[in-house]
C-alpha cells in the first residue's frame, strides 16, 4: 500500500466571524489516487484544497501533506509539490502559452533548454501541438484550451500532487466529456495525487477512485464509487437524486 | 509670427538652454515622483484603510497653487529656499497623486483569481508583484505618468518665480515687459513640449497595452533614449560649474537692468565668474534667498526694506533710513553698499495730457478733481503700511469708487488708454516716458526714501575682497534718469538687457 499523500487529522477551521466550515474533518488519500470531493456549494470543498498547500491553516488538528504537517511546510516550497487549477484557470493574461507554463520552473531558475523542453513535453501531454499554441495569448484559446494549459501549468514542475477546484464547471457539456476523456489519459500517464473538488455527482463518478462526500463540514462518506452509488445515507443520497441520468440507473432495484 | 521667429533666433543658445533646463526639470522630478509614488502605490494598494487618507493628502497637496507651493517652502531648510532644488520639490509633490492613484487603480483592477493563481503556484509576494501585478497595472501607472509629466511641464514655468530656469523665465521676463512676443517665446514652446511630452508617453501606453512585447520594446527603448538624449544635452548646456557669485534679481524690468549690471560689473571688474538667478518673484523671496545663501548679492530699496522686511515703522530721513537697514542687515550677516545713486519712489502719475490741461504739478493739486477719477494701484500699494492708506489719509484723497487692483506693470497702459486716471508707479519706470505720463511732486513728503542700493552677504565680501572694489565702483553712479532710460530702453524699445547694460557700464565706467 502506497503512503499516505495527504492526510487530515480532525481539522477544525472557521472563518472570522466563526462559521464553522470544517468540523473535526479527518480524511486520507493515497499517493497516486483520484479523489473527487463532491458536495453542495458552501459545503467547504474549496477549505479543503486551500489547507492542503496552505493558502488557509487549521485552527487545530493537523493537515498532512508527505508526511508533514503543512504548518512545517515552507508555503513557498510546499505550494510548489502542488499544482493548483481552477475553475477560472487564472492564466497570466500578460503572459504567452509559453510564459505562463514556464513561469515557475523559470523560478526555480531552471536552464532555459530545460524549461523550453518542458513547455513542449507539457503542451504535448494536454494534447495541443506546440507549433500552434506556444506563442499564443490566453484570450485567443477556447475555455477548453484555457483548462488544458492550466493542467499544463499546474504540472510543469512535476509535483506528486495535483489539486482541482471545480476544473470542468464552466466548460460546455461536450468539451467537459471530452477533458474527462484526456484527464484519465494524461492520469495515466503521470500517476499524480489528484484532488477533485465538484459539486456535480457525475463528473465525481467518471473521474474519480474514491468519492468523499462532504456535508456541512464533515465527510459524509467516503469510498469507492459503486459504494457511494449504493449508499444509504440521506446526505449522499441528495446529491445522487440531483443527479437525474445517472441516479436513474444507479438507484438500487 | 516674424517677431516671435526673430525673437528665438536672437535668442537660439538661452532658448536651447532654457528648454534644456525645462525639460531637465520635468524629467528629474518625474522620475523621482514615479520612484516614491509607484511604492507608495503598491504600499497604499495592500492595506485599504490606507489608501483613502493617502490619496486624500495627495489631492490636497495638488489644489495647492504651485506659487503657494514654493512660498511655503522658502522658508523650509534643505528641501526650500531658492533655486531649481526647491522647483524640484514642488514639481514632485504634484507629481505624486496621479502617480500613486492609476498605481492604485491598476493593482486594484487584476482580477483577483489571477493573483489567487500565483500565488497557489508558489509566487513569493515580490515574485506576484513583479511578474504578475505591475506588469497588469503597468498601462494604467504608465497613464498617470503621462498626466504627471505633462502637468510638470505646465507647473515648471512657475518654477522660474524661484530661480530654477526653464521656459518660464521667457514668459516671466516678457509680463514683467509687458512683451506679449517674449511671453510666447516662452509659453510656445512650453506647450510644444508638453505636447510632445504626451505623444511620447501614449505611444509607450498604447505599445504595452498592445502587448506585443518586440514593439512595447522598442518604443520604450525609444522613450529612454529620447530622455537621456535630452537629459545630457541638458546637462552639458548648463552653466559651467564653479561659478562663484550668485546674483539675484526680483521680477520686474528695473531689477532684472540692476540685476545684470551687477553681474557684468563682477565678471569685467572683479574678474569672478556670476550665477545669474535674476527674476526672482518678490522682495521675500530674495529676501529669504539672500539670508540663506542662494543668492550673493541683489539691489534692494531702502524703504522697502525698512518697512517690508523688518517691519519698521516709516521714515522719511533717508540719511537714517539707511543707517536703520544698513544696521539690521549688519546683524543679520549681510552688508549694505553705499546708494547706486537713484531714488525710486512710489510716484502718483497721471496722464501728461490731463496734467498739463489741468495745470497739475503736485499730489495737493490732483485731490479736488480725485472724487470723480478713477485710481488702479498694484496690490503691494494698497497693502503696505507706507502704501495707499497713509496716502489717502496724508492727502485728504477720495476717489470716485475703491481703487482697481491691477498688475503694476499693466497699470501704467491701464493710465494711458484711460482706464484709469491715477496710479502709483515707480518714480524710475521707463513707461513714465514712453507713455507720457507725469509724476505728481510728493509736496508733503508722504513717501520714504527708496534709495537703491546692493545687498551683499557679509561672508562673500570677505572671501572675494576684489567683489567688494567692484561693486564699490557703481555706488552714487546712477542717476535716476539713467535708470529711466535704461528701463525705457529695455521696455519701451524691447532692446536686449545684457546689450544695454553693456553699452551703459562702457559709457559710464569705461
Amino acid at each position: 500500500m502506497p503512503p499516505c499523500a495527504i492526510e487530515f487529522r480532525d481539522v477544525m477551521f472557521s472563518r472570522a466571524g466563526d462559521r464553522t466550515v470544517l468540523d473535526h474533518f479527518s480524511i486520507s488519500i493515497e499517493a497516486g489516487e483520484t479523489v473527487a470531493l463532491v458536495g453542495r456549494s458552501g459545503a467547504g470543498k474549496t477549505t479543503i484544497l486551500k489547507l492542503v498547500n496552505r493558502l488557509l491553516l487549521p485552527d487545530s488538528g493537523d493537515v498532512v501533506v508527505e508526511g508533514r504537517p503543512t504548518r512545517d511546510w515552507d508555503p513557498i516550497v510546499l505550494r510548489r509539490r502542488i499544482g493548483y487549477v481552477l475553475q477560472d484557470v487564472g492564466l497570466f493574461p500578460h503572459l504567452t502559452i509559453t510564459d505562463n507554463i514556464a513561469v515557475i520552473p523559470r523560478l526555480e531558475r531552471w536552464p532555459e533548454p530545460r524549461t523550453h523542453a518542458r513547455v513542449l513535453e507539457m503542451l504535448q501531454l494536454v494534447g495541443l501541438p506546440a507549433e500552434r499554441f506556444e506563442s499564443r495569448w490566453p484570450d485567443e484559446l477556447s475555455g477548453g484550451q484555457r483548462q488544458r494549459i492550466g493542467v499544463a501549468r499546474a504540472l510543469a514542475l512535476d509535483p506528486p500532487v495535483l489539486l482541482m477546484d471545480e476544473p470542468f464547471g464552466a466548460l460546455d457539456p461536450m468539451t467537459r466529456a471530452e477533458l474527462h476523456g484526456e484527464f484519465h489519459r494524461i492520469q495515466q500517464q503521470v500517476r499524480k495525487t489528484v484532488v477533485i473538488v465538484t459539486h456535480d455527482m457525475a463528473e465525481a463518478f467518471a473521474l474519480a477512485d474514491r468519492i468523499g462526500v462532504v456535508d456541512d463540514g464533515a465527510l459524509a462518506v467516503f469510498d469507492r464509487p459503486q459504494a457511494v452509488r449504493e449508499s444509504r445515507d440521506a446526505r449522499v443520497r441528495r446529491l445522487l437524486d440531483a443527479m437525474p441520468g445517472l441516479t436513474a440507473r444507479s438507484r438500487p432495484s | 509670427m516674424t517677431r516671435l521667429f526673430a525673437f528665438w533666433s536672437a535668442h537660439r543658445t538661452e532658448l536651447v538652454a532654457l528648454l534644456s533646463q525645462h525639460v531637465l526639470l520635468v524629467m528629474v522630478s518625474t522620475v523621482v515622483a514615479v520612484a516614491v509614488a509607484v511604492p507608495l502605490g503598491i504600499f497604499a494598494s495592500r492595506r485599504p484603510r490606507l489608501a483613502a487618507p493617502l490619496t486624500a493628502i495627495a489631492n490636497v497637496v495638488q489644489t495647492i497653487p504651485s506659487l503657494a507651493m514654493f512660498g511655503f517652502l522658502l522658508p523650509v531648510p534643505l528641501i526650500g529656499g531658492v533655486g531649481a532644488r526647491a522647483a524640484l520639490v514642488v514639481l514632485v509633490l504634484y507629481g505624486l497623486l496621479p502617480i500613486v492613484r492609476t498605481t492604485i487603480a491598476g493593482l486594484r483592477g487584476i482580477d483577483p483569481v489571477i493573483r489567487e493563481a500565483g500565488i497557489a503556484m508558489g509566487m513569493t509576494d515580490r515574485e506576484l508583484l513583479r511578474l504578475v501585478e505591475l506588469p497588469l497595472a503597468l498601462p494604467s501607472i504608465i497613464a498617470g505618468i503621462r498626466v504627471a509629466a505633462v502637468v510638470g511641464v505646465g507647473s515648471a514655468t512657475i518654477a522660474a518665480a524661484i530661480g530654477a530656469g526653464g521656459l518660464g523665465e521667457f514668459i516671466y521676463r516678457g509680463l514683467s515687459m509687458v512683451d506679449t512676443t517674449v511671453i510666447l517665446g516662452g509659453a510656445i514652446p512650453a506647450a510644444g513640449l508638453a505636447l510632445a511630452v504626451d505623444a511620447l508617453l501614449y505611444g509607450v501606453e498604447r505599445a504595452l497595452s498592445r502587448r506585443r512585447k518586440e514593439s512595447a520594446r522598442v518604443v520604450t527603448a525609444l522613450a529612454v533614449l529620447a530622455v537621456l538624449a535630452v537629459g545630457a544635452s541638458a546637462v552639458a548646456s548648463r552653466p559651467a560649474a564653479g561659478a562663484v557669485v550668485v546674483v539675484g534679481s526680483k521680477n520686474f524690468t528695473e531689477q532684472l537692468v540692476l540685476g545684470e549690471l551687477l553681474a557684468q560689473t563682477i565678471e569685467r571688474d572683479a574678474g569672478l565668474r556670476v550665477d545669474r538667478r535674476l527674476n526672482l518673484g518678490g522682495t521675500l523671496i530674495c529676501d529669504r534667498a539672500i539670508l540663506s545663501g542662494d543668492i550673493d548679492a541683489y539691489v534692494e530699496y531702502t524703504g522697502t526694506a525698512l518697512t517690508a522686511i523688518f517691519h519698521e515703522p516709516v521714515v522719511n530721513d533717508p540719511a537714517r533710513v539707511l543707517e536703520i537697514v544698513r544696521d539690521r542687515y549688519s546683524r543679520t550677516g549681510r552688508t549694505l553698499l553705499q546708494p547706486l545713486g537713484f531714488n525710486n519712489t512710489f510716484a502718483i502719475l497721471v496722464r501728461g495730457r490731463d496734467a498739463r490741461n489741468r495745470h497739475l504739478k503736485t499730489i495737493d493739486d490732483v485731490v479736488p478733481v480725485a472724487p470723480s477719477w478713477r485710481a488702479g494701484f498694484g496690490y503691494e500699494f494698497l497693502e503696505r503700511p507706507d502704501g495707499f492708506p497713509g496716502l489717502a489719509k496724508a492727502y485728504g484723497l477720495r476717489f470716485a469708487e475703491t481703487p482697481r487692483v491691477m498688475d503694476l506693470t499693466l497699470s501704467y497702459r491701464a493710465l494711458a488708454s484711460g482706464q484709469v486716471d491715477l496710479i502709483a508707479g515707480d518714480a524710475t519706470a521707463g513707461l513714465i516716458k514712453g507713455l507720457d505720463l507725469f509724476q505728481l511732486e510728493d509736496n508733503r513728503r508722504y513717501f520714504p526714501p527708496y534709495d537703491a542700493a546692493i545687498v551683499v552677504r557679509a561672508e562673500t565680501l570677505l572671501r572675494y575682497p576684489e567683489l567688494r572694489t567692484a561693486l564699490d565702483g557703481l555706488s552714487g553712479r546712477i542717476s535716476a534718469a539713467d535708470m529711466r532710460s535704461l528701463n525705457y530702453a529695455a521696455d519701451a524699445e524691447h532692446r536686449d538687457i545684457a546689450q544695454v547694460v553693456r553699452e551703459f557700464l562702457q559709457k559710464t565706467t569705461p
